[in-house]
């Protein structure tokens, strides 16, 4: 008895002698510390184009949408599994179809909720994106072939499980962006 | 014996796996690693071209004595720089800030571009850039479309257009607009050389790797028949 | 002047001993046919892998900035510093070829069966930590397959429900594939995992010399012994019958190594891959990725695994059992006989459809997704890797029922040549 008390506190002990090693293998404080928030200027940022900064070591892009790209997400809403982003995957004042704040600016973490790979930009809908006739333009995920339309809803049937993020910003002025921070909006 | 064959079988199988790639069809790079005047122009190309908005950080200049070029002649005619030593690797003359806002991108380093996209790939890159007021540039490309680059290389080759046809790959084939100054062989040449540079830039020690290679293997073959026969020699009672 | 050195040292620690009972007095069956070379060669590869490590060591940067620089250092600054990164770089992708082969040899010859539930146990640890070995490692050149592929299988590990967020940030120690991540792997890859591998291949030679060797006819020598000396008569003194063999062999696969170092170390993108020339870029992934080939069957059977529940969770759990089943193999072969020499066509042709669609679902691994929906048109390639994934876990799920029901041959007595 005596001595299974004692290997059992023994035990407790050596588990608590490592357990300093494998605390030591979460993020330290200055990878904390590295998340500032990113300021983008959208004033050469022509309809149609997409830019990409990197927020937090992840790309983050800014899509700035023309009708005509807004108008396809009515096309999409019955392909994609989400289409009206109930899952938590955005801040709750980008919660609507465009799943952005002013309509034309998309701003998406360009990493796919799959595995994690960045995903192919593919804006023009039909044969010349490669992905066949009735693609209707957005994201193709070069690893694991998941789908992700002009909003970054996701397709039915791929791999990614959800739609790609929406990371908290706020427009600063009309043609300033901050992305990593949405105080002034929550 | 068996296992030579499974080798052998599986080695054929690497190659012919390798030799199929996407998109658009490569024409081959006939390049000759041996063939030291051809490494030198295309050397000579690449310093004067490239450098300009390219850099290659892990090459040296004196590594040029590789391809038979002695110390004084690549003082003499590689470097423009008097701060630049021979012993320096090769930078871009353009600051990377610049280049960003020209090009919208920083151009990559070239030191090892021929290991990531291989010689027919520069060298069907190189010469298929055509007109294109739609782009940034004004130059648009068939292997590479959208590319950030312009043709470089226009006043040699002449100015290319891209005519929509049935016949050519992607729905496009080039038609020259404006002739260069140099005919289709002799800018194809001097493509070629420069693709030759371009991979030996990849991996300098490539030839003397085959030279060395060699003899290993000679030694290994000669080693093998002792070892075998020691192997006999050591058997011939177990039955 | 060697006699009284030696007896010094026998007084002090038993080195006459442990070489007559690993080597000189070690028996092992005489009927060893070419399948019986890959376990030395794997101890020889590893020691290649080792010492080549030291050295790129000595010149390699574990920072996300130097990473890509300091290899190209090596392959351009420091003298025949490219020979050794090539042996290095060639040595991960022979391993494995050479694991492949001795595994499948134990398939073959049923070397996994009772006495040796324990000795396949211990070879399917050091699999394991091979292929920790070699994931952490590809890491290291900080190119852009590096870096994907690592933010690939980390996440796949985020995929575990409940905690996978957390033990995936835990694994990169940042948010995202960075220096902490390049700097822990590389501790791993050149102290943590080099040690267990060792002392997991001297429990593996132990546990091995224990119980004795196997043969391709699967039968104990140890059933007839000489009665005057009691030694097996179907055996052979491992030294120097097998050194000297093993040394022939060896030196084969030295000109098979030697021509892929020297004249294709790149092995056409599949030892080094072609993207991987191209520094890691977080904001980017390239358009055509995969993994290395040794990985290629297990990635397809994630690939072939459609998400459940909104959770890629099932195809990374079926990955998973596809290596953890290969654990209970001793226990799934019921089949009287060891040997494919005396089992019967039931299990010969399982054998054979287990192994096609093992090679086959590492061949469609290599084949980019985009292409995936184009051979043959459709989602051919998406059904066959799905067909050939429940193929590979049949031959294990059905092995208890084919193994008792299959007609199999008499053992014979003594081994046959």
């Amino acid at each position: 008895m005596l001595v299974v008390a004692t290997g059992a506190v023994g035990a407790v002990g050596a588990l608590a002698a490592i357990s300093p090693l494998f605390v030591s293998m979460a993020p330290s404080e200055r990878a904390k510390a590295a998340g500032a928030p990113v300021e983008v200027d959208l004033a050469k940022l022509e309809p149609g184009m997409l830019i990409t900064e990197a927020w937090r070591g992840k790309p983050v892009w800014i899509l700035h949408r023309t009708d005509e790209m807004l108008s396809r997400l009515g096309e999409t809403a019955e392909l994609v599994s989400d289409p009206d982003s109930k899952l938590p995957m955005q801040p709750d004042y980008a919660k609507n179809v465009e799943r952005s704040i002013k309509p034309q600016y998309l701003v998406l973490v360009g990493i796919c909720t799959h595995l994690g790979c960045s995903p192919t930009q593919k804006l023009e809908a039909g044969e010349a994106s490669g992905l066949g006739a009735d693609w209707s333009g957005g994201f193709f995920c070069p690893c694991h072939g998941s789908k992700f339309d002009l909003a970054g809803r996701v397709y039915k049937g791929v791999p990614a499980p959800a739609n790609l993020e929406v990371p908290p910003h706020q427009f600063l002025s009309d043609s300033r962006l901050l992305i990593g921070d949405d105080a002034a909006r929550s | 014996m068996k296992s030579t064959l499974i080798f052998l079988s599986f080695l054929s199988f690497v190659g012919l796996a390798s030799a199929a790639g996407g998109g658009y069809s490569l024409d081959r790079a006939n390049i000759d690693a041996s063939d030291a005047e051809s490494l030198q122009r295309g050397a000579k190309i690449f310093i004067d071209r490239c450098v300009s908005c390219h850099s290659a950080a892990f090459m040296r200049f004196n590594r040029l004595t590789d391809i038979g070029l002695s110390e004084r002649q690549i003082q003499q005619y590689f470097i423009t720089d008097d701060t630049v030593k021979v012993g320096d690797t090769i930078k871009s003359a353009i600051r990377a800030s610049d280049a960003k806002a020209m090009f919208g991108v920083v151009p990559p380093d070239l030191s090892v571009v021929s290991r990531s996209r291989g010689a027919d790939w520069l060298y069907t890159y190189l010469r298929t850039f055509y007109k294109d007021e739609t782009a940034t540039t004004g130059w648009n490309n068939l292997v590479f479309p959208n590319v950030a680059m312009p043709n470089v290389f226009s006043q040699e080759q002449g100015v290319l257009r891209a005519i929509h046809s049935t016949s050519g790959q992607s729905g496009l084939t080039l038609q020259v607009e404006t002739e260069g100054s140099l005919n289709t062989d002799a800018f194809d040449d001097l493509m070629l050389d420069l693709t030759n540079f371009l991979v030996f830039m990849g991996e300098p020690a490539a030839e003397k790797r085959k030279q060395i290679g060699s003899l290993v293997i000679i030694f290994l073959i000669l080693f093998a028949f002792m070892a075998w026969a020691v192997k006999r020699e050591f058997w011939k009672d177990i039955h | 002047m060697l006699r009284p050195v030696m007896t010094w040292i026998d007084e002090r620690f038993p080195m006459s001993k442990m070489v007559r009972e690993h080597l000189t007095e070690y028996y092992a069956p005489k009927n060893f046919n070419f399948w019986y070379f890959f376990g030395g060669l794997a101890i020889v590869v590893l020691a290649i892998q080792i010492l080549t490590g030291i050295f790129l060591t000595m010149h390699y940067k574990p920072d996300a900035d130097k990473a890509f620089a300091s290899v190209e250092y090596i392959m351009r600054d420091v003298p025949l510093g490219w020979l050794i990164r090539y042996i290095h770089s060639t040595g991960a992708s022979m391993f494995f070829v050479v694991i492949y082969l001795h595994m499948f040899r134990a398939l073959l010859y049923g070397s996994y069966r009772k006495p040796r539930e324990l000795l396949w146990i211990f070879g399917m640890v050091i699999y394991l930590c091979l292929m920790a070995e070699a994931f952490f490692g590809y890491l290291l050149p900080w190119g852009q397959m590096s870096y994907w592929g690592a933010q690939v299988i980390v996440n796949l590990f985020g995929s575990v429900p409940f905690i996978g967020p957390d033990l995936a940030i835990w694994i990169r120690g940042d948010y995202v594939v960075g220096d902490a991540t390049l700097n822990r792997f590389f501790a791993l890859h050149v102290i943590a995992v080099p040690i267990a591998l060792l002392g997991l291949v001297v429990a593996h030679i132990i546990s091995l010399h224990e119980v004795g060797s196997n043969n391709p006819d699967g039968i104990e020598i140890k059933k007839h012994k000489d009665p005057k000396t009691g030694k097996p008569l179907d055996g052979i003194p491992f030294h120097p019958y097998y050194t000297v063999k093993d040394i022939f062999g060896l030196v084969v696969f030295m000109i098979i190594f030697a021509s892929i170092v020297f004249f294709a170390p790149e092995m056409g993108g599949y030892f080094l891959e072609h993207n991987n020339f191209i520094p890691a870029d977080p904001m980017k992934t390239p358009p055509h990725i995969a993994p290395v080939w040794y990985f290629t069957p297990f990635y397809s059977i994630l690939r072939a695994v459609p998400p459940m529940f909104g959770s890629q969770f099932p195809g990374v759990l079926a990955m998973g059992g596809a290596v953890v089943i290969l654990f209970l193999l001793p226990w799934l072969d019921k089949s009287p006989v060891r040997s494919i020499r005396y089992k019967g066509p039931l299990f010969k042709t399982s054998l054979t459809i287990f192994v096609t669609s093992f090679l086959l679902l590492g061949y469609l691994g290599l084949k980019p997704t985009n292409i995936w929906g184009q051979i043959g048109g459709g989602d051919v390639a998406t059904l066959a890797a799905q067909l050939c994934t429940a193929l590979y876990f049949l031959f294990f799920l059905s092995l208890p029922i084919i193994s008792r029901l299959d007609r199999t041959k008499a053992e014979p007595d003594r081994v046959t040549s």
